[in-house]
C-alpha cells in the first residue's frame, strides 16, 4: 500500500466538482429567470443558507451543539441595523460591522463554551439566547424593544444599485455574500484546521495526545462560526430593513438547527438545501394555519432523526454508496 | 413585612410548582441520560386530560388529578415503545431535534382538538380563597400546590431509594450490561420509568392551568424554565431539582417585585454563571 501524501490527500478532497458549479451558476439565473415574483424570498433564502453554514461549522464539523446561535445572527443584525439608523447606510461596511462585532462576542463567549459539555453547554447557550433577548428587549432605547428597530436605510450597492421592494439587488447581494462564505467555508474545512476539528468532535483524548490545542482549535472556529452568523443577521436587517426581537430567539435558532439536520451536517451543501428546502416549503403552505404547519415540520424531523440521521444529503449519499458496492460485494462473495 | 413574607411565599409555591413540572425530568434526563425536550409536551398533555374531564366531562378538579397521571404515563409508555427508545443510543443534537419535533407536533394536535384559545378549569371553592397564616393572608392553591410538592418529593425519593423497583432504575441506569445480565429486563425498567417520569409532567400541567395558562404552546413555555430546575439542581437529584425549583420560583417573583424592568434576565445569568463553574449543577454527582 502507498503511503498516503497528506497534502494530496486534502487536494482530493477540496476538488470542485461539475455539480457545484451548476448548483451555483443555478441559484444565480433561476431565480432571476423564473421567479422574480420570489426574490424577496430567494435572498432570505441565501441569509439563511449562510447562517445554517455557520452553524453546520460548530455543530456538524466541530461537534459543539449550540442551541442559541440565533443570539449572534441577531447580535449581528442589531450592530448593522443600528448603524444604519445612525447614519451610514452602505451596505459592505455595514455587513462587515455586524459581522466583526458578532465575532467578537462570539469570542468573548468562546472562553464559556469551551469549558462546559454535554447538558450544560445545551444549557449555557440557550440560556446566553434567552439572555440576550431580555437585555434587548429592556434597552427599548437603542433596539426599540418588541416593536423592533425601524429607521433603517440602505444606500445603494457599490453606490448604483438600488435595493427596491422586488429585490432584485438584494438578491445578488445576498448570494454573492452566501458564495463567498462558502467558498471561505469550504477552504477552512478541507484545511489542516477543519482536519483538527473533526478529530476532535471524534476524539478529543487522541487530538490532545497528539498535541492539538483542543480548546484554542474549538474557540477559533465558534469565533468564525459566530462572525458568519452575524454577517447573515446583518445582510437580512439591511435587505428587510427591519430587526425584530425574535431574530435573537430560540425559535430561529431551532429553525436552524431544524434546516441543518434536514439537509444533512458536516457537508455544507447540506446547510444550504436544507434552507432551500424549509423556506420554500414554508413560503408555499403559509396559506395553512402555522399550528398545523408545526405539525409537518415536526413530524419531519422525527422521520429524518429516525431513518436518516445523516439528513437528506447523507441519505442520498448512502443509497449511492449502496448501489455502487454491490457488484464489488458480489465478487468478493464469489 | 407581612407583604414580603406574602411574596416570598407566592415565589415558594411557584417554585413547588416548577418542581412538580421538572421531577418527572430529572428522573428521564437525570437517571436515563435521555435529552427529553418532549417532557412539556406530556405535561401540556395532562393539562388538557384534566380540562377535558372538568370543562368537558363535569368532573370536579381534584378527582381528574389522578387520571392526569395515569393517562399521560399510558400515552407516554406507547410513545416510548413506539418512538422515544429508539434514540436512547442518539447522539445529543438528534435527541434534542427529535423530542423538539416530537412538542412541535404534539401543540399541532392540541391546537386541533381544543383550539388556540387559553383555557382555565372551574376550581373548588376551598382552593379559590385565601388563609390566614400568623398575620399573613396566603391564596390557599398555592399552600394546596405545596403541599403536594412535598408529597410527591417524599414518594419520588422513597421510591427510588428504598424500593425494589428504585434499585433496579439505578442498576439500569448505572450499568445496562450488568443489569442485563443479571436478568433485568432494562427496557421494560426504562419504560415504566419514563411513563411515571412523564405521568408526574402531567400531573404537574394539570396542577398549572391555575397558575400559568394552558395553551397548546404550553409545552415550549415551561420547557426552559424546568430545563433551568433540572440542570441547575444536578442531573439525577431529585432533592438537587426540589432546591432549584424552589430558589428559582422565589427568584423569578422576588425579582420581577424588586426589578420589574430586568424580567428574566437575572435568572438566565445566574443559570449561565452556575452551569458555567458547576457544570453538573449544585447537586449532580456524574
Amino acid at each position: 500500500m502507498q503511503p498516503i501524501d497528506p497534502q494530496k490527500w486534502l487536494r482530493n478532497k477540496a476538488r470542485i466538482s461539475p455539480y457545484e458549479i451548476a448548483f451555483w451558476i443555478a441559484a444565480l439565473i433561476i431565480p432571476y429567470a423564473f421567479f422574480p415574483n420570489y426574490l424577496a424570498l430567494a435572498s432570505q433564502i441565501a441569509a439563511t443558507a449562510i447562517f445554517c453554514i455557520a452553524l453546520d461549522l460548530i455543530i456538524g464539523y466541530a461537534g459543539i451543539i449550540s442551541l442559541g446561535h440565533a443570539a449572534f445572527f441577531g447580535l449581528g443584525a442589531y450592530a448593522a441595523g443600528i448603524l444604519s439608523q445612525k447614519g451610514w447606510g452602505e451596505p459592505i461596511s455595514g455587513a462587515l460591522f455586524g459581522a466583526i462585532f458578532a465575532g467578537f462576542c462570539g469570542w468573548i463567549v468562546s472562553f464559556m463554551i469551551v469549558r462546559v459539555q454535554h447538558l450544560a453547554l445545551l444549557m449555557i447557550t440557550l440560556g446566553l439566547g434567552f439572555l440576550l433577548v431580555e437585555l434587548a428587549n429592556t434597552l427599548d432605547w437603542l433596539t426599540g424593544g418588541s416593536d423592533g428597530l425601524l429607521g433603517i436605510d440602505t444606500w445603494n450597492l457599490f453606490g448604483v444599485f438600488k435595493f427596491t421592494f422586488w429585490g432584485y439587488t438584494a438578491y445578488g447581494y445576498t448570494l454573492g455574500a452566501a458564495f463567498l462564505v462558502f467558498l471561505l467555508c469550504r477552504r477552512l474545512v478541507n484545511s489542516p484546521f477543519g482536519l483538527a476539528l473533526e478529530t476532535i468532535r471524534e476524539n478529543p483524548q487522541r487530538t490532545t495526545a497528539l498535541g492539538v490545542p483542543n480548546r484554542a482549535r474549538l474557540q477559533k472556529v465558534f469565533t468564525i462560526s459566530a462572525a458568519i452568523a452575524g454577517l447573515a443577521g446583518a445582510i437580512l436587517a439591511q435587505t428587510t430593513e427591519t430587526v425584530s426581537l425574535d431574530s435573537l430567539g430560540f425559535q430561529r435558532s431551532a429553525d436552524i438547527a431544524v434546516m441543518l439536520i434536514l439537509g444533512g451536517t458536516g457537508r455544507l451543501y447540506g446547510a444550504i438545501l436544507g434552507s432551500i428546502i424549509f423556506l420554500v416549503a414554508r413560503d408555499q403552505l403559509s396559506g395553512m394555519n402555522p399550528q398545523y404547519w408545526y405539525f409537518w415540520i415536526g413530524l419531519l424531523l422525527m422521520i429524518v432523526v429516525l431513518f436518516m440521521p445523516r439528513g437528506i444529503l447523507g441519505g442520498l449519499e448512502k443509497i449511492k454508496s449502496k448501489l455502487s458496492t454491490k457488484p464489488n460485494q458480489k465478487v468478493d462473495g464469489a | 413585612m407581612s407583604q414580603i413574607l406574602a411574596v416570598l411565599f407566592d415565589g415558594f409555591a411557584y417554585g413547588m410548582l416548577l418542581f412538580l413540572l421538572s421531577v418527572g425530568l430529572s428522573v428521564t434526563l437525570g437517571l436515563m441520560n435521555f435529552i427529553n425536550l418532549a417532557h412539556g409536551a406530556f405535561a401540556m398533555i395532562g393539562g388538557y386530560v384534566t380540562f377535558a374531564l372538568v370543562s368537558l366531562a363535569g368532573w370536579p378538579f381534584l378527582a381528574t388529578l389522578p387520571f392526569a397521571f395515569l393517562i399521560t404515563a399510558i400515552i407516554a409508555a406507547g410513545f416510548e415503545v413506539l418512538l422515544f427508545r429508539r434514540i436512547y443510543q442518539s447522539g445529543e443534537l438528534n435527541q434534542v431535534l427529535f423530542t423538539i419535533g416530537f412538542v412541535f407536533s404534539m401543540s399541532a394536535v392540541a391546537a386541533y382538538l381544543f383550539g388556540t384559545v387559553n383555557q382555565s378549569v372551574k376550581m373548588p371553592e376551598f382552593l379559590t380563597g385565601f388563609i390566614e397564616l400568623a398575620g399573613v393572608k396566603l391564596p390557599s392553591y398555592r399552600i394546596f400546590l405545596a403541599a403536594i410538592a412535598l408529597v410527591v418529593t417524599i414518594i419520588v425519593v422513597a421510591g427510588l431509594e428504598y424500593t425494589r423497583f428504585g434499585a433496579m432504575v439505578r442498576a439500569s441506569v448505572d450499568n445496562q450490561k450488568v443489569a442485563r445480565g443479571l436478568g433485568l429486563n432494562v427496557s421494560k425498567i426504562f419504560a415504566l420509568t419514563f411513563a411515571i417520569g412523564s405521568g408526574l409532567a402531567g400531573l404537574g400541567g394539570a396542577l398549572s392551568i391555575e397558575i400559568l395558562s394552558l395553551d397548546p404552546s404550553f409545552g415550549f413555555h415551561i420547557l426552559v424554565l424546568v430545563l433551568i430546575v433540572v440542570a441547575v439542581g444536578g442531573l439525577g437529584s431529585v432533592w438537587g431539582s426540589f432546591v432549584a425549583a424552589a430558589c428559582l420560583g422565589i427568584f423569578d417573583v422576588m425579582g420581577k417585585y424588586l426589578f420589574p424592568e430586568l424580567g428574566s434576565f437575572l435568572i438566565y445569568l445566574f443559570m449561565v454563571v452556575l452551569l458555567f463553574y458547576k457544570p453538573l449543577g449544585l447537586f449532580g454527582k456524574r
